[in-house]
Protein backbone atom coordinates (compact mmCIF):
# COMPACT_ATOMS: atom_id res chain seq x y z
CA UNK A 1 0.00 0.00 0.00
CA UNK A 2 2.84 1.99 0.84
CA UNK A 3 3.62 2.07 -2.98
CA UNK A 4 0.61 3.44 -3.94
CA UNK A 5 1.06 6.25 -1.40
CA UNK A 6 4.10 7.24 -3.44
CA UNK A 7 2.31 7.12 -6.67
CA UNK A 8 -0.34 9.42 -5.54
CA UNK A 9 2.45 11.21 -4.25
CA UNK A 10 4.30 11.26 -8.01
CA UNK A 11 0.97 12.87 -9.19
CA UNK A 12 0.51 15.62 -6.68
CA UNK A 13 4.33 16.38 -7.23
CA UNK A 14 4.15 20.17 -9.05
CA UNK A 15 7.12 19.44 -10.90
CA UNK A 16 4.79 16.43 -12.89
CA UNK A 17 2.32 19.16 -13.61
CA UNK A 18 4.28 21.97 -15.84
CA UNK A 19 6.71 21.68 -18.07
CA UNK A 20 7.08 18.98 -21.27
CA UNK A 21 5.09 15.45 -20.51
CA UNK A 22 3.52 17.24 -17.74
CA UNK A 23 0.27 15.30 -16.72
CA UNK A 24 -1.81 18.06 -18.32
CA UNK A 25 -0.13 17.93 -21.62
CA UNK A 26 -0.05 13.88 -21.44
CA UNK A 27 -3.74 13.87 -20.19
CA UNK A 28 -4.52 16.16 -23.50
CA UNK A 29 -2.99 14.07 -25.90
CA UNK A 30 -4.75 11.04 -24.39
CA UNK A 31 -8.18 12.74 -25.04
CA UNK A 32 -7.81 14.15 -28.60
CA UNK A 33 -6.17 10.48 -29.55
CA UNK A 34 -9.10 9.17 -28.06
CA UNK A 35 -11.67 11.23 -29.14
CA UNK A 36 -9.95 11.69 -32.58
CA UNK A 37 -9.95 7.55 -33.08
CA UNK A 38 -13.72 7.82 -31.31
CA UNK A 39 -14.86 10.08 -34.44
CA UNK A 40 -13.12 8.45 -37.18
CA UNK A 41 -14.89 4.74 -36.05
CA UNK A 42 -17.60 6.18 -35.73
CA UNK A 43 -17.92 7.33 -39.35
CA UNK A 44 -17.37 3.93 -40.22
CA UNK A 45 -19.22 1.81 -37.98
CA UNK A 46 -22.34 2.94 -36.93
CA UNK A 47 -23.94 3.98 -40.60
CA UNK A 48 -22.92 0.27 -41.64
CA UNK A 49 -24.47 -1.24 -38.22
CA UNK A 50 -27.69 1.33 -38.72
CA UNK A 51 -28.56 -0.43 -42.47
CA UNK A 52 -27.86 -3.80 -41.19
CA UNK A 53 -29.62 -3.14 -37.51
CA UNK A 54 -32.70 -1.33 -40.36
CA UNK A 55 -33.00 -4.20 -43.09
CA UNK A 56 -31.64 -7.21 -40.67
CA UNK A 57 -29.38 -7.95 -43.86
CA UNK A 58 -25.75 -8.79 -43.08
CA UNK A 59 -26.15 -9.34 -40.09
CA UNK A 60 -24.54 -12.76 -39.72
CA UNK A 61 -21.28 -10.83 -41.79
CA UNK A 62 -21.57 -8.26 -39.02
CA UNK A 63 -21.52 -10.85 -36.05
CA UNK A 64 -18.70 -12.27 -37.31
CA UNK A 65 -16.60 -9.55 -38.62
CA UNK A 66 -16.97 -7.96 -35.32
CA UNK A 67 -16.41 -11.74 -33.43
CA UNK A 68 -13.36 -12.00 -35.57
CA UNK A 69 -12.46 -8.29 -34.90
CA UNK A 70 -12.36 -8.57 -31.25
CA UNK A 71 -10.27 -11.73 -31.56
CA UNK A 72 -7.34 -9.92 -32.96
CA UNK A 73 -4.44 -9.35 -29.95
CA UNK A 74 -4.34 -5.26 -29.56
CA UNK A 75 -0.81 -5.30 -29.43
CA UNK A 76 -0.46 -7.50 -31.97
CA UNK A 77 -2.55 -5.24 -34.46
CA UNK A 78 -0.50 -2.07 -33.07
CA UNK A 79 2.79 -3.42 -33.58
CA UNK A 80 2.35 -4.33 -36.93
CA UNK A 81 0.84 -1.14 -38.47
CA UNK A 82 3.78 0.70 -36.01
CA UNK A 83 6.46 -1.43 -38.00
CA UNK A 84 4.36 -0.68 -41.41
CA UNK A 85 3.97 2.93 -41.09
CA UNK A 86 6.58 3.83 -38.37
CA UNK A 87 7.05 5.49 -35.47
CA UNK A 88 4.33 8.32 -34.82
CA UNK A 89 0.75 9.12 -34.20
CA UNK A 90 -0.42 7.52 -37.49
CA UNK A 91 -0.22 4.00 -36.92
CA UNK A 92 -1.76 3.40 -33.73
CA UNK A 93 -4.50 5.74 -34.28
CA UNK A 94 -5.18 3.24 -37.42
CA UNK A 95 -5.16 0.64 -35.32
CA UNK A 96 -7.42 2.02 -32.34
CA UNK A 97 -9.65 2.51 -35.50
CA UNK A 98 -9.89 -0.72 -36.16
CA UNK A 99 -10.23 -2.27 -32.15
CA UNK A 100 -12.78 0.30 -31.95
CA UNK A 101 -14.89 -0.51 -34.65
CA UNK A 102 -16.60 -3.97 -33.37
CA UNK A 103 -18.03 -2.51 -30.25
CA UNK A 104 -19.76 0.11 -32.52
CA UNK A 105 -20.74 -2.00 -34.97
CA UNK A 106 -22.44 -4.40 -32.87
CA UNK A 107 -24.03 -1.70 -30.56
CA UNK A 108 -25.52 0.19 -33.54
CA UNK A 109 -27.13 -2.83 -35.55
CA UNK A 110 -28.71 -3.91 -31.89
CA UNK A 111 -30.04 -0.37 -31.36
CA UNK A 112 -32.08 -0.34 -34.54
CA UNK A 113 -33.03 -4.10 -34.33
CA UNK A 114 -33.60 -4.00 -30.67
CA UNK A 115 -36.81 -1.63 -31.58
CA UNK A 116 -39.96 -3.66 -31.99
CA UNK A 117 -40.90 -4.58 -35.74
CA UNK A 118 -44.20 -4.19 -35.06
CA UNK A 119 -43.72 -0.52 -34.11
CA UNK A 120 -41.24 -0.07 -37.21
CA UNK A 121 -44.35 -1.19 -39.31
CA UNK A 122 -46.86 1.13 -37.45
CA UNK A 123 -44.50 4.16 -38.65
CA UNK A 124 -44.62 3.02 -42.24
CA UNK A 125 -48.35 2.51 -42.43
CA UNK A 126 -48.80 5.86 -41.01
CA UNK A 127 -46.71 6.97 -44.23
CA UNK A 128 -43.59 7.64 -42.83
CA UNK A 129 -40.68 7.02 -45.53
CA UNK A 130 -37.44 4.91 -44.91
CA UNK A 131 -34.90 7.46 -43.87
CA UNK A 132 -37.90 9.04 -41.60
CA UNK A 133 -38.15 5.83 -39.75
CA UNK A 134 -34.46 5.69 -39.40
CA UNK A 135 -34.02 8.97 -37.99
CA UNK A 136 -37.43 9.29 -36.37
CA UNK A 137 -38.30 6.32 -35.37
CA UNK A 138 -35.32 3.66 -34.68
CA UNK A 139 -32.85 6.25 -33.98
CA UNK A 140 -34.68 7.83 -30.66
CA UNK A 141 -35.91 4.25 -29.96
CA UNK A 142 -32.25 2.50 -30.47
CA UNK A 143 -30.07 5.35 -29.22
CA UNK A 144 -29.40 3.64 -25.47
CA UNK A 145 -28.06 0.50 -26.90
CA UNK A 146 -26.19 2.88 -29.37
CA UNK A 147 -24.90 4.96 -26.77
CA UNK A 148 -23.77 1.39 -24.98
CA UNK A 149 -21.75 0.81 -28.12
CA UNK A 150 -20.10 4.07 -27.86
CA UNK A 151 -19.38 3.55 -24.02
CA UNK A 152 -18.07 0.52 -24.55
CA UNK A 153 -15.43 1.47 -27.65
CA UNK A 154 -14.29 4.73 -25.78
CA UNK A 155 -13.05 2.75 -22.99
CA UNK A 156 -11.59 0.47 -25.00
CA UNK A 157 -9.59 3.01 -26.94
CA UNK A 158 -8.46 4.70 -23.85
CA UNK A 159 -7.15 1.41 -22.14
CA UNK A 160 -5.91 0.61 -25.80
CA UNK A 161 -4.48 4.52 -26.24
CA UNK A 162 -2.53 3.87 -23.26
CA UNK A 163 -0.62 0.80 -24.65
CA UNK A 164 -0.21 2.86 -27.66
CA UNK A 165 2.28 5.11 -26.16
CA UNK A 166 4.38 1.99 -26.59
CA UNK A 167 5.46 2.70 -29.88
CA UNK A 168 4.22 6.60 -29.96
CA UNK A 169 5.04 9.53 -27.65
CA UNK A 170 1.62 9.88 -26.46
CA UNK A 171 -0.58 10.13 -23.74
CA UNK A 172 -0.83 8.95 -20.37
CA UNK A 173 0.67 5.71 -21.14
CA UNK A 174 4.21 7.12 -21.28
CA UNK A 175 4.39 7.24 -18.07
CA UNK A 176 4.10 3.67 -17.52
CA UNK A 177 6.42 3.16 -20.31
CA UNK A 178 9.15 5.52 -18.73
CA UNK A 179 9.24 4.80 -15.11
CA UNK A 180 9.55 0.69 -16.41
CA UNK A 181 12.44 2.02 -18.21
CA UNK A 182 14.31 4.27 -15.33
CA UNK A 183 12.54 1.53 -12.47
CA UNK A 184 10.96 4.30 -11.42
CA UNK A 185 7.42 2.74 -9.62
CA UNK A 186 5.76 5.67 -8.74
CA UNK A 187 5.65 7.30 -12.03
CA UNK A 188 4.24 3.93 -13.34
CA UNK A 189 1.65 3.83 -10.64
CA UNK A 190 1.28 7.29 -10.86
CA UNK A 191 0.27 7.19 -14.67
CA UNK A 192 -1.57 3.65 -13.96
CA UNK A 193 -3.96 6.05 -11.44
CA UNK A 194 -4.20 8.41 -13.91
CA UNK A 195 -5.49 6.19 -16.62
CA UNK A 196 -7.82 3.99 -14.28
CA UNK A 197 -9.19 7.11 -13.04
CA UNK A 198 -9.88 8.45 -16.72
CA UNK A 199 -11.35 4.99 -17.99
CA UNK A 200 -13.78 5.32 -14.99
CA UNK A 201 -14.76 9.33 -15.73
CA UNK A 202 -15.85 8.26 -19.51
CA UNK A 203 -17.35 5.24 -18.62
CA UNK A 204 -19.80 7.15 -16.05
CA UNK A 205 -19.85 10.36 -18.38
CA UNK A 206 -21.41 7.82 -21.04
CA UNK A 207 -23.12 5.41 -18.62
CA UNK A 208 -24.95 9.24 -17.94
CA UNK A 209 -25.85 9.83 -21.49
CA UNK A 210 -26.94 6.58 -21.78
CA UNK A 211 -29.47 6.88 -19.42
CA UNK A 212 -30.67 10.64 -20.55
CA UNK A 213 -31.33 9.25 -24.34
CA UNK A 214 -33.60 7.21 -23.22
CA UNK A 215 -37.21 8.81 -24.81
CA UNK A 216 -39.61 9.81 -22.65
CA UNK A 217 -42.19 7.53 -23.56
CA UNK A 218 -40.47 4.87 -23.39
CA UNK A 219 -39.07 5.70 -19.72
CA UNK A 220 -42.92 6.63 -18.54
CA UNK A 221 -43.71 2.55 -19.18
CA UNK A 222 -41.23 1.29 -17.78
CA UNK A 223 -41.40 0.98 -13.85
CA UNK A 224 -43.85 -1.37 -14.64
CA UNK A 225 -41.68 -3.99 -16.73
CA UNK A 226 -38.83 -3.56 -14.27
CA UNK A 227 -39.06 -6.79 -12.78
CA UNK A 228 -39.30 -8.38 -16.69
CA UNK A 229 -35.93 -9.24 -18.75
CA UNK A 230 -35.91 -7.41 -21.40
CA UNK A 231 -35.08 -10.10 -24.58
CA UNK A 232 -32.04 -8.10 -26.09
CA UNK A 233 -32.39 -4.49 -24.65
CA UNK A 234 -28.86 -5.49 -22.63
CA UNK A 235 -26.50 -5.49 -25.34
CA UNK A 236 -23.76 -3.85 -25.69
CA UNK A 237 -23.99 -2.08 -22.81
CA UNK A 238 -20.61 -3.04 -20.99
CA UNK B 1 7.20 -18.24 -43.48
CA UNK B 2 10.91 -19.09 -43.15
CA UNK B 3 11.04 -16.70 -39.94
CA UNK B 4 8.81 -19.15 -38.73
CA UNK B 5 10.44 -22.40 -39.88
CA UNK B 6 13.52 -21.47 -38.44
CA UNK B 7 12.04 -20.05 -35.21
CA UNK B 8 9.61 -22.97 -34.70
CA UNK B 9 10.71 -24.35 -30.93
CA UNK B 10 10.38 -21.27 -29.78
CA UNK B 11 6.93 -20.36 -31.00
CA UNK B 12 6.47 -23.76 -29.71
CA UNK B 13 7.40 -23.00 -26.27
CA UNK B 14 6.07 -19.48 -25.94
CA UNK B 15 2.43 -21.02 -27.31
CA UNK B 16 2.86 -23.29 -23.70
CA UNK B 17 3.56 -20.44 -21.79
CA UNK B 18 0.78 -18.40 -23.08
CA UNK B 19 -1.28 -21.29 -22.40
CA UNK B 20 -0.10 -21.74 -18.74
CA UNK B 21 -1.29 -18.21 -18.76
CA UNK B 22 -4.47 -18.20 -19.89
CA UNK B 23 -5.90 -21.96 -19.03
CA UNK B 24 -5.44 -21.10 -15.32
CA UNK B 25 -6.95 -17.16 -15.82
CA UNK B 26 -10.16 -19.19 -17.29
CA UNK B 27 -10.76 -21.99 -15.38
CA UNK B 28 -10.51 -19.31 -11.91
CA UNK B 29 -12.99 -16.99 -13.73
CA UNK B 30 -15.83 -19.71 -14.17
CA UNK B 31 -14.94 -20.83 -10.49
CA UNK B 32 -15.42 -17.01 -9.03
CA UNK B 33 -18.35 -16.30 -11.44
CA UNK B 34 -20.25 -19.23 -10.55
CA UNK B 35 -21.15 -18.21 -6.90
CA UNK B 36 -21.14 -14.79 -7.80
CA UNK B 37 -23.35 -14.96 -10.76
CA UNK B 38 -25.46 -17.41 -8.34
CA UNK B 39 -25.59 -14.69 -5.82
CA UNK B 40 -26.98 -11.90 -8.51
CA UNK B 41 -29.82 -14.08 -9.38
CA UNK B 42 -30.78 -15.29 -6.07
CA UNK B 43 -30.82 -11.54 -4.38
CA UNK B 44 -32.36 -9.03 -6.43
CA UNK B 45 -30.54 -6.72 -4.35
CA UNK B 46 -27.30 -7.40 -4.82
CA UNK B 47 -27.52 -7.67 -8.57
CA UNK B 48 -27.37 -4.14 -9.27
CA UNK B 49 -24.40 -4.23 -6.83
CA UNK B 50 -21.90 -7.03 -8.33
CA UNK B 51 -22.81 -5.94 -12.20
CA UNK B 52 -22.30 -2.38 -11.67
CA UNK B 53 -18.59 -3.52 -9.50
CA UNK B 54 -17.93 -5.92 -12.44
CA UNK B 55 -18.76 -3.17 -15.09
CA UNK B 56 -16.40 -0.90 -13.26
CA UNK B 57 -13.39 -3.73 -13.05
CA UNK B 58 -13.93 -3.89 -16.69
CA UNK B 59 -13.59 -0.66 -17.41
CA UNK B 60 -9.77 -0.54 -16.08
CA UNK B 61 -7.31 -0.73 -18.56
CA UNK B 62 -5.23 -3.42 -18.98
CA UNK B 63 -1.98 -2.11 -18.72
CA UNK B 64 -2.76 0.14 -15.50
CA UNK B 65 -4.34 -2.88 -13.45
CA UNK B 66 -1.09 -4.77 -14.47
CA UNK B 67 0.63 -2.31 -12.49
CA UNK B 68 -1.21 -1.52 -10.03
CA UNK B 69 -1.75 -4.91 -8.55
CA UNK B 70 1.85 -5.45 -7.46
CA UNK B 71 1.26 -3.65 -4.66
CA UNK B 72 -2.09 -5.12 -3.50
CA UNK B 73 -1.17 -8.91 -4.02
CA UNK B 74 2.83 -8.67 -3.13
CA UNK B 75 3.79 -10.78 -6.32
CA UNK B 76 6.00 -9.10 -8.09
CA UNK B 77 5.06 -7.21 -11.98
CA UNK B 78 7.02 -9.72 -13.95
CA UNK B 79 6.00 -12.79 -12.04
CA UNK B 80 3.22 -14.57 -14.14
CA UNK B 81 1.29 -14.81 -11.04
CA UNK B 82 0.53 -11.16 -11.05
CA UNK B 83 -0.94 -11.46 -14.81
CA UNK B 84 -2.76 -14.21 -13.94
CA UNK B 85 -4.78 -12.20 -11.08
CA UNK B 86 -5.39 -9.55 -13.76
CA UNK B 87 -6.92 -12.14 -16.20
CA UNK B 88 -9.07 -13.87 -13.95
CA UNK B 89 -10.38 -10.52 -12.77
CA UNK B 90 -11.08 -9.55 -16.31
CA UNK B 91 -12.64 -12.85 -16.80
CA UNK B 92 -15.44 -12.37 -13.47
CA UNK B 93 -15.71 -9.05 -14.89
CA UNK B 94 -17.27 -10.11 -18.10
CA UNK B 95 -18.58 -13.94 -17.06
CA UNK B 96 -21.00 -12.66 -13.99
CA UNK B 97 -23.42 -11.15 -15.91
CA UNK B 98 -23.78 -14.21 -17.65
CA UNK B 99 -23.55 -16.33 -14.94
CA UNK B 100 -26.38 -14.65 -13.42
CA UNK B 101 -28.41 -14.90 -17.09
CA UNK B 102 -28.07 -18.40 -16.77
CA UNK B 103 -29.27 -18.85 -13.55
CA UNK B 104 -31.97 -16.91 -14.15
CA UNK B 105 -32.91 -18.67 -17.75
CA UNK B 106 -33.27 -22.16 -15.51
CA UNK B 107 -36.98 -21.63 -14.88
CA UNK B 108 -39.14 -21.50 -12.44
CA UNK B 109 -41.35 -24.90 -12.34
CA UNK B 110 -38.38 -26.79 -12.71
CA UNK B 111 -36.71 -25.60 -9.52
CA UNK B 112 -40.18 -26.04 -7.78
CA UNK B 113 -40.45 -29.39 -9.08
CA UNK B 114 -37.16 -29.78 -7.29
CA UNK B 115 -38.31 -28.95 -4.29
CA UNK B 116 -40.91 -30.58 -4.70
CA UNK B 117 -38.97 -33.84 -5.37
CA UNK B 118 -36.96 -33.47 -1.76
CA UNK B 119 -34.07 -32.02 -3.20
CA UNK B 120 -32.18 -29.52 -0.37
CA UNK B 121 -31.23 -25.97 -1.68
CA UNK B 122 -27.55 -27.30 -2.15
CA UNK B 123 -28.40 -31.18 -3.81
CA UNK B 124 -30.95 -28.57 -6.05
CA UNK B 125 -28.10 -26.57 -7.16
CA UNK B 126 -25.34 -29.14 -7.92
CA UNK B 127 -28.44 -31.51 -9.34
CA UNK B 128 -30.41 -29.17 -11.15
CA UNK B 129 -29.94 -25.60 -11.37
CA UNK B 130 -25.73 -25.97 -12.16
CA UNK B 131 -26.11 -28.25 -14.83
CA UNK B 132 -29.27 -26.78 -16.46
CA UNK B 133 -27.78 -23.26 -16.43
CA UNK B 134 -24.57 -24.99 -18.14
CA UNK B 135 -25.20 -24.02 -21.58
CA UNK B 136 -25.56 -20.36 -20.79
CA UNK B 137 -22.58 -20.84 -18.77
CA UNK B 138 -20.51 -22.43 -21.40
CA UNK B 139 -21.45 -19.64 -23.88
CA UNK B 140 -19.62 -16.70 -21.60
CA UNK B 141 -16.87 -19.24 -20.77
CA UNK B 142 -16.46 -18.84 -24.44
CA UNK B 143 -16.51 -15.40 -24.64
CA UNK B 144 -14.20 -15.04 -21.26
CA UNK B 145 -11.65 -17.92 -23.31
CA UNK B 146 -11.19 -15.62 -26.55
CA UNK B 147 -10.80 -12.20 -24.98
CA UNK B 148 -8.42 -14.04 -22.23
CA UNK B 149 -6.30 -15.05 -24.39
CA UNK B 150 -6.03 -12.16 -26.72
CA UNK B 151 -5.64 -10.07 -23.59
CA UNK B 152 -2.39 -12.38 -22.09
CA UNK B 153 -0.39 -11.08 -24.90
CA UNK B 154 -0.63 -7.08 -23.57
CA UNK B 155 1.44 -8.64 -20.43
CA UNK B 156 4.98 -9.01 -22.62
CA UNK B 157 5.00 -5.31 -22.44
CA UNK B 158 5.87 -5.09 -18.80
CA UNK B 159 7.94 -8.24 -19.32
CA UNK B 160 5.70 -11.58 -18.78
CA UNK B 161 6.68 -13.77 -21.55
CA UNK B 162 3.90 -15.05 -23.58
CA UNK B 163 3.05 -15.36 -27.26
CA UNK B 164 2.83 -11.21 -26.73
CA UNK B 165 6.66 -11.69 -26.37
CA UNK B 166 6.72 -12.12 -30.62
CA UNK B 167 4.80 -8.04 -31.02
CA UNK B 168 7.67 -7.06 -28.93
CA UNK B 169 10.76 -8.48 -30.24
CA UNK B 170 9.49 -8.63 -33.38
CA UNK B 171 8.60 -4.65 -33.32
CA UNK B 172 11.80 -3.97 -32.04
CA UNK B 173 14.07 -5.81 -34.39
CA UNK B 174 11.62 -5.03 -37.06
CA UNK B 175 10.55 -8.49 -38.45
CA UNK B 176 7.05 -8.47 -39.49
CA UNK B 177 7.07 -12.33 -39.90
CA UNK B 178 7.36 -12.22 -36.08
CA UNK B 179 4.52 -10.44 -35.36
CA UNK B 180 2.30 -11.86 -37.87
CA UNK B 181 3.09 -15.29 -36.50
CA UNK B 182 2.15 -13.51 -33.28
CA UNK B 183 -1.27 -13.02 -34.23
CA UNK B 184 -1.90 -15.91 -36.20
CA UNK B 185 -0.74 -17.99 -33.24
CA UNK B 186 -2.70 -16.09 -30.72
CA UNK B 187 -6.18 -16.35 -32.71
CA UNK B 188 -5.15 -20.06 -33.42
CA UNK B 189 -4.72 -20.90 -29.47
CA UNK B 190 -8.19 -18.82 -29.17
CA UNK B 191 -10.13 -21.40 -31.36
CA UNK B 192 -8.40 -24.44 -30.09
CA UNK B 193 -9.20 -23.70 -26.42
CA UNK B 194 -12.77 -22.44 -27.57
CA UNK B 195 -13.06 -25.99 -29.35
CA UNK B 196 -11.75 -27.50 -26.10
CA UNK B 197 -14.26 -26.05 -24.22
CA UNK B 198 -17.14 -26.69 -26.90
CA UNK B 199 -15.85 -30.58 -27.19
CA UNK B 200 -15.91 -30.56 -23.28
CA UNK B 201 -19.68 -28.93 -23.00
CA UNK B 202 -20.91 -31.56 -25.36
CA UNK B 203 -19.41 -34.00 -22.74
CA UNK B 204 -20.38 -32.20 -20.02
CA UNK B 205 -24.12 -31.26 -21.44
CA UNK B 206 -25.29 -34.36 -23.03
CA UNK B 207 -29.12 -33.08 -23.47
CA UNK B 208 -28.02 -30.06 -25.46
CA UNK B 209 -26.88 -33.12 -28.48
CA UNK B 210 -30.25 -33.87 -28.82
CA UNK B 211 -31.91 -31.95 -31.38
CA UNK B 212 -34.93 -30.46 -29.46
CA UNK B 213 -32.73 -29.64 -26.47
CA UNK B 214 -29.79 -28.28 -28.65
CA UNK B 215 -32.40 -25.72 -30.63
CA UNK B 216 -33.64 -25.08 -26.80
CA UNK B 217 -30.59 -24.22 -25.67
CA UNK B 218 -28.50 -22.72 -28.40
CA UNK B 219 -31.11 -19.98 -28.77
CA UNK B 220 -30.77 -18.96 -25.48
CA UNK B 221 -26.85 -19.18 -25.88
CA UNK B 222 -27.19 -17.17 -28.50
CA UNK B 223 -28.77 -14.52 -26.84
CA UNK B 224 -26.66 -14.33 -24.25
CA UNK B 225 -23.12 -14.82 -26.71
CA UNK B 226 -24.44 -11.69 -28.58
CA UNK B 227 -25.05 -9.70 -25.80
CA UNK B 228 -21.81 -10.75 -23.65
CA UNK B 229 -19.92 -9.75 -26.83
CA UNK B 230 -21.60 -6.24 -27.44
CA UNK B 231 -20.39 -6.26 -23.38
CA UNK B 232 -16.82 -6.52 -24.39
Amino acid sequence: MNLFVEGFAWILDPANWSGPGSIPERLGQHLAVSATVLLIAMVIALPVGALIGHTGRGREAAVMVSGGLRALPTLGVLTLFGLWIGIGLTAPILALVILAIPPLLAGAYAGFESVDRRTVDAARAMGMRELQIVGGVELPLGLPILVGGIRSASVQIIATATLAAYLADEGLGRYIFQGLKTRDYAEMLGGSILVIALALVVDGCFALVQRIVVPAGVRATRTRELRSRPARSRAATG
Amino acid sequence: MTWLWSNLDEVGELMLVHLALSVPAVILSLVFSIPLGWTAHRYAWSRGVLLSIAALLYAIPSLALFVSLPPLTGFGLRSPMNLVIALTIYGVAVMVRTAADAFDSVSREVRQSATALGYSASGRFWGVELPLAGPVLLSGLRVVIVSTVSLATVGAVIGVPSLGSLFTDGFQRGIQAEIVTGIVATILLALVLDLVAVLLGRLLLPWTRTPSGRRASQERAMETTERVAGAA
